[in-house]
Parts: structure tokens; sequence; C-alpha cells
């Protein structure tokens, strides 16, 4: 349903735009006081997003097809709403956790506001119905995301940061020139008017289509870090700060795959166009490349943030079996991607804490000062424990529950080649059993070489309990998830 | 009250978490009362089953069933239920999981190291177990299956001996590699069906599916061959074995082989009924193949511990033969060897660790006249060794001359290979037992101590009498495993 009006128009898109108030209250308080309590204003700004977001989904403004602003630019939907949420709680989760690393540095007033505005892109992002919306959101969040990746003072962070420039820099020009591509095939910017070109069928465009969405997907690879585009996810995910860190492997890529989703959707058609055997094709490759890459380079590593990078190439590769699903025309594949998105954000967050404080107390993230961690501190070896059987799949926790949702939407399609695919994925999970759990290993069994104690901030062990009830919780009852991931999916279907 | 016998281990294990560390003994206790409470619910599940089958009524299906939906995406494909029930083919192995867990909790009553984890894995692996025995959902029961991965790790990494962590990789990795095939086929078949209901299944096994039925079923014979084990992938046994401390081997040898012997005859055999006909001959060769291989192999141990492991394999090569047949008579026969393996095996892996104890090596070389320092333990490992051998009266008799009885006009060949195992048999137990207590007493052991803890003579007795009480009276165990054996033996004789 389009509206109109300046102040309705406005109301479409009022849990970014409470972000990104809330990143220029913070600017402005930092100038005026170097001793303002960002921080708390941060966490101000993200709550009033998140009820913003709530209230949006209380009235039922985002039911149905959802709100249209801005010509159509804009939509405000059940599926946008999932996505704000699930990134403002990882904003909220990622403001607490650093702030022993915002202490430290000078520049916390541009570190909190940067991460709000990336915040804020993104879940505009998530809300994008028009190719320059897209273009512009994307952008707004990764600059401020190579910002951040260089804020740390030390060689390493600003080699991230440099990094991470210039690869999102090429990643964004390959995006623009697929974009560039789309408009000039089919005339049209918006999504819908994308959709109407290729509903058509024009056998004559379907190569020119097929090279616009390897481009957009080339360019959109790089925000999921998703093998064969994922260079630059090991070095920056090693040399960032890791509260940053965090943000890009859980947020980042959440958002990616939102945007992944809906261009399909909104913008290709969705299944059962005479291009989208191609994408699934695509995503097929994409994803069998991808977990493999990523698995067989985790097993090599000895540096936990680098091996969380690998790790989550692998991931994104498991997410894309169920990106290949949709293609395929699963009807289970948009919500087993949601679910998955969720399950491995709580996931990953909680091994991410896990890093932080061992790091913040040790000043390591070699793997092998992980050693005897359960001696040193139970509370935080249990969870990271926990994450890394989710991360395997393992039962009982979500972790297991998103693997099987998105294979059995894999599976559920009756493509032979998707099935070849799931066999991939599954074997894979053997490979990446032997590095997670070699961790978990140590962690549990070996001797800590010293036995000091490690402790963590109270809020960080309040936060970890969170994400390790929810890894557990939708592990056991996956109902309440899967019923919304269902619903935020329905939108993209039934357009 | 399958529920109830699920929750108690894990009650157990909860109530542990919450122990204080230093309180050894009140932690032995806990597990003690728990894993007896959970041993009286699987006694009374398994007579209040066998009052039903001698009842006027008789046996339709399966009993005591615990049902609700767990993950509801109906039209989507996506419906997975929490189906617990039992029949007569999983009866005997509930009991005989509530046995071998109270036996495993009462041999580790001398467990020094970590004490409290310890017993928490222990009943986790109980809850896990069980599962799988009672499970009537194909996702469910690869959920328990999977579940009982990281106690098994942990148990053998952390309180193994000798290569415990290459033991505990060796076997996670080959089960995992095992079950990624079984997940495949199960996927697929949930959508053949459109459910992943075992009694669905049984009742109308798919026709057709998108992959080739052929290939489904060794996808899903190869996680159960694995876990049989079978050769050629018997290998982890012995290594997990060797090195896991004495309780897990008896629950290893006792429960956990056992689950791929039933998943064969749950699953494999009535849902895939043509192909598995069609593979009878295969199967027999496996089986003739792994219980000679497994017997020479069993000759050349000198390894107290790795000779019974060996042996095992060359066990369960009958089961598999008893599978082959295809007949209701060797398909008992089967069963019957599971729950009489279970016993014999287990017990022998009792007497294995308790001599251990006592001399500290298990070099059979080394050992010598030992019946004179233990007359209790000698006399006990000679009745578990008889028992193994097949002499009448003792349980493993009925349960292999069954076989034989089955498979010898279906497989007359492998029939004689496997006849000839147990010649071997009878060589490797009584020359074995003849070098370790028989023989004049040696100086060097001059000072060892008889069975004298009321745990370990308490786990001795019960197993004694059950594999006694089964021997002289089989029909305690032939009646209930006919009963769940029949239906499986018509939907195959139909194909």
């Amino acid at each position: 349903m389009p509206v109109s009006g300046a102040w309705d128009q406005l109301h479409t898109v009022g849990p970014a735009a409470a972000l990104f108030a809330g990143a220029g209250v913070v600017l402005t308080a930092d100038l005026i006081d170097r001793r303002a309590p960002v921080r708390v204003l941060t966490l101000l700004a993200l709550a009033a997003g998140a009820l913003y977001t709530l209230w949006h989904a209380l009235t039922g403004s985002a039911s149905g097809p959802g709100l249209e602003a801005f010509e159509g630019a804009v939509v405000l939907d059940r599926f946008a709403l999932y996505f704000a949420f699930l990134l403002i709680a990882v904003t909220a989760a990622v403001t607490v956790v650093a702030a022993e690393f915002t202490s430290r540095i000078e520049q916390s007033g541009e570190f909190h506001s940067l991460l709000l505005i990336s915040a804020g892109a993104m879940v505009l992002l998530a809300q994008a119905n028009d190719l320059i919306i897209l273009f512009v959101a994307l952008e707004t969040t990764s600059i401020a995301q190579f910002v951040l990746a260089g804020i740390g003072r030390d060689d390493r962070s600003s080699e991230a940061g440099l990094k991470y420039l210039l690869t999102g820099a090429v990643s964004a020009a390959v995006l623009l020139y697929g974009f560039a591509l789309l408009w000039g095939i089919s005339g049209a910017t918006s999504f819908d008017g994308i959709a109407a070109f290729v509903g058509q069928g024009d056998e004559g465009t379907q190569l020119a289509l097929i090279f616009a969405f390897v481009l957009v997907t080339a360019g959109l690879g790089f925000k999921l870090a998703i093998a064969p585009f994922q260079a630059w996810a090991p070095d920056v995910y090693q040399g960032a700060p890791t509260p940053v860190t965090t943000f890009l492997s859980v947020a980042s890529k959440a958002a990616g795959f939102a945007i992944v989703l809906r261009v399909f959707y909104a913008g290709f058609g969705g299944a059962g166009t005479f291009i989208s055997d191609d994408w699934a094709a695509l995503f097929a490759v994409l994803a069998g490349v991808s977990m493999t890459f990523g698995n067989i380079a985790a097993m090599l590593q000895t540096d936990v943030k680098r091996l969380l990078a690998y790790s989550s190439i692998a991931q994104a590769g498991n997410i894309a079996v169920g990106v290949a699903a949709v293609a395929a025309g699963s009807t289970l594949g948009p919500s087993g991607v949601l679910f998955f998105l969720a399950a491995y954000a709580a996931t990953n967050l909680g091994a991410f804490i896990v890093v932080i404080a061992v790091s913040e107390r040790i000043g390591s993230d070699q793997l092998g000062d992980y050693a005897g961690l359960l001696k040193r501190s139970p509370l935080l070896s249990v969870i990271l424990v926990l994450c890394l059987l989710s991360l395997t799949g393992i039962p009982p926790t979500a972790g297991f529950l998103a693997k099987l949702y998105v294979f059995n939407a894999a599976i559920q399609t009756g493509e032979t080649r998707l099935v070849w695919l799931v066999g991939v994925a599954v074997l894979n999970t053997a490979i990446a059993a032997f590095y997670y759990l070699r961790w978990a290993r140590l962690v549990v069994l070996d001797e800590p070489s010293d036995a000091s104690p490690v402790r963590a901030t109270i809020s960080a062990r309040v936060l970890l309990a969170v994400a390790a009830a929810v890894v557990l919780l939708f592990g056991l009852v996956p109902a309440p998830l899967i019923s919304a991931a269902q619903r935020a999916a329905e939108v993209l279907q039934s357009s | 009250m399958l529920t109830l016998f699920l929750l108690l281990p894990l009650g157990g294990a909860a109530m542990l978490a919450v122990t204080p560390n230093e309180r050894k003994e009140e932690a032995r206790w806990i597990a003690l009362v728990f894993s007896s409470l959970a041993f009286a619910v699987s006694a009374v599940i398994f007579v209040r089953f066998m009052l039903e089958l001698n009842s006027d009524a008789g046996v339709e299906g399966y009993l005591f069933i615990d049902r609700f939906a767990w993950i509801n995406a109906r039209d989507a494909g996506f419906d997975v239920q929490y189906f617990l029930g039992v029949d007569g083919l999983s009866a005997p192995m509930v009991l005989l999981t509530g046995l071998l867990s109270l036996v495993a909790v009462l041999i580790s009553w001398r467990i020094e190291l970590r004490v409290r984890e310890y017993f928490i894995w222990l009943l986790v692996l109980e809850t896990a177990v069980a599962g799988v025995f009672m499970s009537l959902d194909l996702i469910q029961f690869f959920l328990f299956w999977e579940l009982e991965l990281l106690p098994m790790y942990m148990l053998i990494s952390i309180w193994g001996s000798g290569r415990k962590e290459y033991s505990a990789m060796k076997f996670l990795l080959f089960t995992i590699a095992g079950s990624a095939f079984m997940l495949l086929a199960f996927l697929v078949l949930g959508l053949s069906a459109d459910s992943f209901d075992i009694e669905v299944l049984t009742a109308n096994p798919p026709a057709e599916t998108i992959v080739p039925l052929s290939l489904l079923f060794w996808g899903v014979m190869a996680a159960f061959l694995v876990k049989l084990p079978v050769f050629p992938v018997h290998t982890w046994l012995p290594d997990a074995h060797t090195d896991a401390p004495t309780a897990v081997s008896v629950l290893l040898a006792g429960v956990l082989l056992k689950m791929g012997g039933y998943g064969i005859l749950r699953i494999a055999l009535p849902v895939l009924p043509g192909e598995a006909r069609d593979f009878r001959y295969v199967l027999a060769a496996i089986a003739a193949v792994s219980v000679v291989y497994g017997a020479v192999l069993t000759l050349r141990q000198t390894d107290l511990k790795r000779l019974v492991a060996y042996s095992s394999v060359s066990h369960m090569g009958y089961v598999l033969l008893g599978v082959a047949t295809m007949g209701a008579v060797g398909m008992s026969g089967a069963a019957l060897q599971m729950f009489t393996h279970g016993t014999i095996t287990g017990l022998l892996f009792i007497m294995v660790g308790l001599v251990y104890d006592r001399t500290h090596t298990r070099e059979i070389p080394e050992m010598s006249g030992l019946m004179h320092r233990m007359p209790v333990i000698g006399a006990v490992m000679l009745i578990a060794g008889l028992a193994s051998l097949g002499l009448p009266a003792l349980s493993g008799f009925v349960a292999e001359v069954t076989i034989f009885l089955g498979a010898i006009a279906e497989h007359p060949a492998a029939t004689i290979a496997a006849v000839f195992g147990v010649v071997l048999a009878a060589g490797y137990i009584l020359w074995a037992v003849e070098r370790v207590f028989m023989g004049p007493p040696s100086d060097r052991w001059a000072h060892l101590d008889d069975a004298t803890g009321w745990w370990e003579r308490l786990a001795m007795g019960g197993m004694v009498l059950s594999i006694v009480a089964v021997g002289i009276f089989p029909r305690i165990l032939t009646d209930a495993v006919e009963s769940g054996i029949a239906p499986i033996a018509a939907i195959v004789g139909a194909a």
C-alpha cells in the first residue's frame, strides 16, 4: 500500500531514522563534552529504534504487502521488521561488549556514532525496494564499517581498515556495473519495474540478465563474505578490533542475505521465472565452494579470529544452500534462511563475546591460549563449547535445527543437483566438527599454562547467558522462531 | 513413561551440574540414584510390555506412545514430531540401556578425576541412547543419534588412556561422516512420503524418490554399518574401546553398537524393503568377512581389552548375517544377539577393567595364574567367556543358533564361514582365559586382591544373572523380539 505525505513516509523508515538521529546526538554530545555517556546514548537510540519497530509490528502497519513510501523506493513489511529486530539486537550486544574496548580508545564518540550509522543503514537496506536506495544504504553501512575496522590505533587495525576499504570499493564498482546493466536492459531502477520486465520472459535478454545478476551477486558476495569473494575477510576479521569483527560477521552478513533475498524475489521475480534456474545454479556453486573452502582453511588456523573468519565463510555457504533452494522454488527456503541467520547471530555473538572477554584478560587470540579455559572460567568455557556445538550443528542447539531447516528446504525442491549440494554440505559438517571440536577439546581437556582465573565483566556475562539461552531455546523449542521467520518470508513469496 | 525414562538421567545430570565440585561422594550417589531410577523405569516398561504381549489382546504396533508436534510447518513440508513408542524390538533394548547404564555407574565408583563431569556425561549418554531406541520420527531419531557424540567424545578423551584424544576424534569423525549420509537419505525419504514418521514410512515404503532408492539404502546403511561396525569401517572401534574407560567400553559395546543393528531393523529394512532384499547377498558377504576377519584379528591380540574389542567386530558380524536373511528367524536371532552380546561383552569389559585395575597392565603375556589371587573375577570371566563363545545354557548360544538356523538356507556359504567364526571364538576366548588366569601363580601378582567392592560384586552379579537367565529361559526375550520382528519380516518378505 503506497503512502503519501512527508510524515507518513518518514514513519515507514522510523527505526532507521531513530538510529541515524541517535548517531547525530552521540556525535554532538561527544563534541560538547568528551566525557559524555555516549554508550548510554547509543543504547537509548537502539532502544528507540527497537520500540519503533515493535510499534510497527503491533499496529500491523507492516502486515500483508506492507507500506510503500518514497515512490515505492522503500517498503515496510514483516520481512524488513524481522531484520530490523535482528540487526538492532546484534548492534546493542556489540555496543555492550565493546565497553572495555571503547574506554581505551579516544574516539569513543566516533565509534558509537559510526556503529549507529552502519546499523541504521542496514535496517534501511532490508527495506530497500529500488536499486538506488539499495546502493546508497549499502555504501553508507560499508563506509562506516571501513572506518570502524581501522579504528583500533595499531598497524593491524589500520591495515584491516584499508584492505576492507579497497576490496569494498572494487566490489561496489562491480555491483554498480551490474545495476547499470540491469537498468540498461529493463529501463527501471525499482525492483517492481525490473520484476515486471523479467516477467515478460524475453529470451533475448536472458544472457544479459544472467550477466547482470552475476555482477550483482559478486558485489553482494563481498558483504556476505562468501567464497570466492571472501579474500578480505580473514585479514580484516583478525586485524579489526574484536567488537567490530563481531559486528561484521553477524550483522553485516545478515543484512547481506536480507538484500540477496529481496533482490531475488522483488527484483528478479522470485522462483519460476526463466532465469531462476540460473540463479539457483549460481548459488548452489557458491554454496559448495564457500563451505568447502572455508572449512578446509579453518582447519589450518591458529588464531581464533581467523578461524572464526573462515568458519563464517563456511557458514555463508550453508546459508547459500537455503538461497539456492529459494531459487529452485522451495517454499521453505526463505524462512530457512531467516531462521539460520537468527540462530547464527545468537551463536556467533556468543562465541565472539567469549573471544572478546578472553582477549581483554589474557591479551591473546591464539588458539593455544584457550587451553584449559574450563579451569580458569567455567562460565565462558561452557558457553563457548555450546556455541561451538551450535556452529557444528550438533543437537540440541539452534545451529542443528538451522542446518536441518535449510538442508530440508533444498531437498524439498526435489532437484537432484540440490541433493548433491546437500551431500557436499553434510560432509562438510564432518570437517567442521574437526576444528570446532578441537577448539572445544582444548578448552575442556587441556591443562592451562597459567591457572589464573579469567573473569568477564558483569554485562558480558549477562549477554552470554542470553545468547546461550537463545541457542538452547531455539534448539529445543524452535516453533516461535520458525513461525516468525515464516511470516516474515510470506511477503516475499506473495510479491 | 518413555519420556520419564528420557528425563530421569537428564534430571540427574542437571542436579550434578549444580553440585559443588569437591563433593565427589555425593556426585556418585546422585548418579547412582538417578540411574537406578532409570533402570527401574526401563524394567517397568519391559515388564508391562511383556504383560501386554501375553494378554489376550496381544500387541499391535507400538505401546506407551508419547507424541506431539515439535516443528509444525506442515504445508511447507517440514513437520517433525516428538514421537516415542516401544515394540518388541525396542523394549529389550530399552531394558538393556537401563541395565548397562546402572552397571556403568557402579563400575565407575573408583573414578577420582573430575567425578561430577564424568557422571554428567554418562547420564547424558544414557538419555541419548535411550532416545535412539524409542524415537519413531526420523528427525528425532537423528537428533538423539547425534546427541550421543559429544558425551562419548568427552568420556573417551578425558577419562580414557593411551592415545585417547586420537581415538575419541576418530570415533567422532567416523560417526559424523556416516550419519551425514543418513541425514541426507532421511531428508529425501521425508520428501517422498511427506512425513518423517517412521510408522507412516513403514506402512507405505516409498516407491520412487528423486535419488535412486539403492543410493538411499546405502546412505542410511552408511551410518548403521559404521556404528555396528563391520569390515571395512570397523577401524575406529578397537581404538575407541582400548582407550575408553571401562564403563564407557561397557556402554559402547553394550548399547551403542546396538544402535547400528537396531537402526537397520527399525528403518533401513522396513522403509526400503525392496533394496534390502536386492542387496541381501552383499550384506551377507560383508557379515561373513566381518565374522572371520574379526575373529582372526582377535586371535592375534596380546592386549586383553583389544582382544574383547575385536571380538565385538566378529560378533556384530552375526547380527548383520541374521539381518541379511530377511527372514523372521534370522532377524529375531539378530535382535537376540544384540541383547545378549550387550550383556556378555559388557561383562567381559567389566572383567578386563577389574583385572587392569589390579594389575595395571593389559598385556596378556605378562599375566599368569591370576585365578589363585582372584577366584571370583576369574570365575566370572570364564562364565562371560563361555557365554561369548556360545556355550549352551548361556544366552549367547540361543542367539547364535537362531541366527544360523535362519541363515543356513538363504546364505549357506556365509553361514558356514560364520560357524567357523564360532570355532575361532572358542579358540581366542579359552586361550586368553588360560593365559591370564590359569598356569602357575606368579610372584609379581602375589599382592593382588579379588573383587571386594560392593559395587563391583553388584555389577558382576546382575550381569551374570541376566546371561544365565536368558540362556536357560530364553522365552523372556524371544517372545518380545519375535513380536517386534514379525511385522518387519512381513514387509521385507512381501517386497
